[in-house]
């Protein structure tokens, strides 16, 4: 036993109960050093950060933090190491993006970024969309607004049938319950039907397509093959966006749902626009540029 | 050792300790909180945002009740991923007439401060119905019974009231006519200019798209005017906040 640790050397802190007294040991030498550390260390932060309040605003710290400029910062970082092939991206034709091998790279990258954080969830992680609910499948050949290049940069920049933009897409499909007989729109159903396939009731066809011609052909072409123009679906193609078969095509004929698009020109900037128009349009189906 | 002796009245007599802990606990409380209400680097003054129309504050509620801000927050960070995948970042003022806010921290699904026209009612329709539907790899729950709850709103003007009560400058007026601006809003062929008066920018339309207000109307009014009061485009920050 060292003389240190003799119990008679240490004082106690006076307290006694039923005989039994307290050490008073110091603390740890190392403790208290870092504890003092700390509270220096503490001092100095709220000198470098913001900290104090005063009377109309609190300390700004003389290493001048702020989450907005750091944030800031990070954006134009990015930004920067971008700007040149963004500012190619926004400004060549649309219907070269894909000429040239790098711009179509990167702009095919940009563009399947934006699209799950943006698009997916409508028209799907994969671009499938919600089949027969209305939301567009992008991956076929059947294009409601037109599938070139230009036309899904219309339609992405503008969107479709929304209310916050001025030169959005618009048409809208009139509900038939309110103008047509029952007997007429079944015969017309009947008819459409009979397009792509075969029709609930043969016996309705021929009347049908007089129906479809004096109602329908406006919009859908006399072919029923419809109208890019006013967004209007081919009834030939066997590509249903409300779904097929009798109820769900006799449903969007009496009572028609007219999808909606929000305008990305508010959220997305040019570059992100053209680089998801360039995704979509390579994913299949994308059309010449006319 | 004169000081340190007489603590130990203090540690002797508990009531006094009692006093003087609460003391303490002011004071700190009172640092902390105080500075908030008075500093004008903590309180930004920004155009666009009004209350909640009658309709929207109905949604509110329902958002609420539902429990939404157990999974989803209302506060994008000013970080580069948030302001990449939800837009700007938050301000202070844009939940300055949340009683209470529903910024959160606990994200299960996405923050939904700027879910406000990201997308169409019908999709919202769908997704409160069955999520799964339109989201296949979502965990949230159905929601359908909210298009098929209608509501009244006969007790808007008591739920304004509230809101007045707590801060929110509703005025008179918008109390006196809560019940017709309620009305309004989901019905696209009514005078609803006195609501747009009141509230700029409030959306007039059939949310759920069928006929009578319900739950979902409220719910999906609410949703669609989240993160859209602010104009961005004419929006300076300063960047030293």
């Amino acid at each position: 036993m060292s003389k240190k640790n003799n119990k008679t050397d240490v004082p106690t802190t006076g307290h006694s109960w039923d005989g039994i007294e307290e050490f008073d040991n110091p603390m740890p030498r190392w403790w208290l050093w870092t504890f003092y550390a700390c509270i220096v260390w503490a001092i100095g932060y709220t000198i470098a950060f913001p900290a104090w309040p005063l009377l109309r605003q609190a300390t700004p710290g003389v290493l001048g933090y702020a989450t907005r400029a750091e944030v800031q910062k990070d954006i134009e970082t990015v930004e920067l190491a971008n700007a040149t092939i963004n500012e190619t991206l926004s400004t060549v034709a649309l219907a070269d993006i894909s000429a040239d091998a790098d711009l179509r790279a990167y702009a095919t990258n940009k563009g399947a970024a934006v699209f799950r954080t943006w698009c997916a969830q409508c028209h799907g992680s994969g671009a499938a969309g919600v089949q027969a609910n209305g939301y567009p499948n992008l991956l076929d050949n059947d294009w409601l607004w037109g599938g070139s290049i230009e036309d899904i940069h219309t339609s992405i920049s503008h969107g479709i049938r929304n209310t916050q933009d001025q030169d959005t897409r618009f048409s809208e499909m009139p509900a038939f319950a309110d103008i047509l007989e029952p007997n007429d729109i079944n015969a017309v159903v009947n008819y459409v039907m009979s397009l792509s396939g075969d029709a609930k009731d043969a016996t309705q066809i021929d009347y049908g397509a007089t129906v479809f011609l004096d109602n329908c052909s406006a919009c859908h072409a006399e072919d029923g093959s419809g109208d890019r123009n006013q967004g209007a679906p081919n009834l030939t193609d066997a590509i249903w966006l409300y779904g097929s078969g009798y109820d769900n095509i006799l449903a969007q004929v009496t009572q028609a749902r007219n999808g909606v698009m929000p305008n990305w020109n508010t959220r997305l900037d040019e570059a992100e626009i053209r680089a998801v128009a360039t995704y979509v349009h390579s994913l299949g189906g994308g059309e010449a540029s006319k | 050792m004169g000081i340190l002796d007489k603590h130990k009245a203090i540690e002797t007599n508990a009531t006094l300790l009692l006093i003087l802990s609460f003391f303490v606990v002011t004071i700190g409380g009172l640092v902390q909180i105080v500075p908030l209400f008075y500093l004008d680097n903590t309180i930004e003054k920004v155009e666009g945002v009004r209350p909640y129309s009658p309709l929207e504050l109905a949604g509110r509620d329902i958002y609420i009740r539902e429990g939404c801000y157990v999974c989803h927050s209302q506060m994008i960070r000013p970080m580069r991923d948030e302001v990449e995948r939800y837009g700007h970042y938050s301000l202070a003022a844009e939940s300055m007439y949340d009683h209470p806010f529903q910024w959160g921290s606990k994200r299960t699904g996405p923050d939904l401060a700027r879910v406000g026209g990201r997308y169409s009612d019908e999709w919202h329709v769908d997704h409160l119905r069955d999520p799964q539907s339109v989201v296949p790899e979502s965990v949230m729950p159905k929601y359908g019974f909210l298009e098929r709850t209608l509501i009244e709103g006969e007790y808007i003007q008591d739920l304004l009231e509230t809101h007045q009560l707590v801060g929110v400058p509703y005025t008179d007026e918008m109390i006196k006519q809560a019940r017709a601006d309620f009305v309004a809003q989901v019905d696209p062929d009514s005078d609803y200019d006195g609501l747009l008066e009141r509230y700029s920018g409030a959306q007039v339309r059939n949310f759920d798209g069928k006929p009578g207000i319900s739950e979902a109307d409220a719910l999906i009014a609410y949703l669609q005017i989240l993160g859209t009061m602010v104009d961005f485009s004419t929006f300076q920050p300063d960047a030293s906040r």
